[in-house]
């Protein structure tokens, strides 16, 4: 790694001791990321950067999270809206594990259903979906039973 | 005891669907059983739908049961802005169980997860109408004496009609059906049930009409083709009358064929059919009062 490589990398990630680094999020979906894991609602350090260049995503954003280490359950909520997402699980200055997003079986709020008669357009209810198709991202509503493709999915 | 619901054709078994039909068989030799005495019904019509209304009212009142509920939701308290989730609320707390008609798709299910007491779908929006299905069947199963080696014709508009979707999903638990989808351009069958079919390695053919091959028939199952569905009103025109059966195309057709219909029918049966022994839609209109007691009691334990 060429010097400035390394200045680079020190500048975009800076490390921390220990917690979790989100890395891979498109950067547009970052707010959304930290409204699904209530990351404003914490007392965490948080520290993240966003519109970093990335060849796979065009422009990303991280999210690094000091102490806090995420359950699989409550970090897959983020799969729909960040699917390449890879976590770096820190502890002590080195990544002690590294894992990926995966999409699960239900999705309970998030997303929107598609359809406009639909109920939970109409009334205060949570959505909830069954995946039907990872990929492309297909889910369908637990209510009207209509299907909502990845390009009509609107995140909440 | 968990209560039961009957919210989407998907939810019963092929068990279930037989213990409905033999618990219809039931009702039809003796109609009047008083095992819902002392019970108080809903009946939540957030839309009008007389048929649908008054064959569950019937099957009700034979059943013994007391009946309160609105007829459509300009007379009752949603007209000033109350929520379904309130509605249903306040209602599982007076009645034994709640049938409900509702315009929007899903609150079926909602409301059976709001309610305390068992909820019965009697339409909701364009998805679901389950206990029309099991009328459907119940009338196939009582003039074919199977629900096996079915050759299913569905005629008119299968994109928009709930019930043909339905009935589609529950023949397909059966062994061998063949469908046969005849509809126009605009309102072909969508590819989810197609696919759905394919999947099960079900099969089906798709026509734009049906003259030459209605000798195969078991059953026909007509649907209206309604103008409002057509985005070119030309488009209509052009097929409105070819989805229109009459008593002259049923010449050479099976002697056990038989034709559904979910009713109302406005012009898609000539009405020189309802004197042919294969008409079948106002006698499956009656089988709705028996298979409606049959879902009660299933859903209620009363047998």
């Amino acid at each position: 790694m060429t010097e400035n490589n390394k200045k680079k990398l020190k500048l975009k990630v800076s490390a921390i001791k220990n917690g979790t680094v989100i890395d891979h999020i498109p950067a547009k979906s970052l707010f959304k990321v930290i409204t699904i894991l209530g990351l404003d609602k914490i007392s965490n350090q948080i520290t993240f950067g966003t519109n970093l260049e990335s060849g796979k995503l065009g422009h990303k954003a991280i999210i690094k999270v000091s102490d806090k280490y995420f359950k699989d359950e409550e970090i897959d909520k983020i799969a729909l809206i960040a699917p390449h997402a890879k976590l770096n699980i820190i502890k002590d200055y080195e990544v002690v594990e590294k894992r990926v997003v995966e999409i699960p079986e239900t999705i309970k709020g998030i997303a929107k259903c598609f359809n406009p008669k639909c109920i939970t357009n109409n009334e205060k209810i949570n959505t909830c979906f069954k995946v039907i198709s990872k990929n492309p991202i297909a889910l369908k509503c637990h209510y009207c039973e209509k299907i909502t493709n990845e390009n009509q999915m609107v995140i909440k | 005891m968990k209560k039961k619901d009957l919210i989407s054709i998907n939810d019963f078994t092929k068990e279930e669907y037989m213990r409905i039909m033999e618990l219809a068989g039931e009702f039809e030799e003796n109609p009047n059983q008083d095992l819902l005495q002392g019970k108080v019904v809903a009946s939540l019509f957030f839309e009008p739908s007389t048929r649908t209304r008054l064959s569950f009212e019937t099957a009700i009142s034979r059943l013994g049961g007391k009946i309160i509920g609105f007829t459509d939701s300009s007379s009752s308290s949603v007209k000033k802005g109350e929520t379904l989730h309130d509605t249903i609320k306040m209602v599982s707390n007076y009645a034994d169980m709640i049938v409900m008609r509702h315009p929007l798709e899903g609150s079926a299910r909602y409301a059976a997860e709001v309610s305390d007491v068992p909820v019965i779908n009697a339409g909701d929006g364009a998805n679901q109408h389950p206990t029309q299905t099991l009328l459907d069947m119940y009338s196939i199963l009582k003039t074919q004496d199977t629900l096996d080696n079915m050759n299913i014709f569905m005629v008119g508009d299968l994109k928009y009609g709930r019930t043909v979707h339905s009935l589609l999903m529950a023949m397909s638990q059966f062994e061998n059906p063949i469908f046969n989808f005849i509809a126009p351009e605009e309102l072909q069958m969508p590819d989810e049930y197609k696919l759905y079919l394919k999947n099960l390695g079900i099969r089906y053919f798709e026509h734009k009409e049906f003259t030459d091959i209605i000798s195969e028939a078991d059953i026909i199952y007509m649907t209206r083709v309604q103008k409002e569905r057509f985005s070119d009103p030309i488009e209509y025109e052009k097929v409105k009358n070819v989805y229109i059966l009459k008593n002259d195309m049923l010449e050479n057709t099976k002697p056990n064929l038989k034709i559904l219909h979910p009713l109302p029918r406005v012009n898609e049966i000539h009405t020189d059919v309802d004197e042919n022994t294969k008409a079948y839609y106002f006698t499956q209109a009656l089988n709705g009062v028996f298979t409606r007691e049959a879902i009660i009691s299933h859903i209620m334990n009363l047998k």
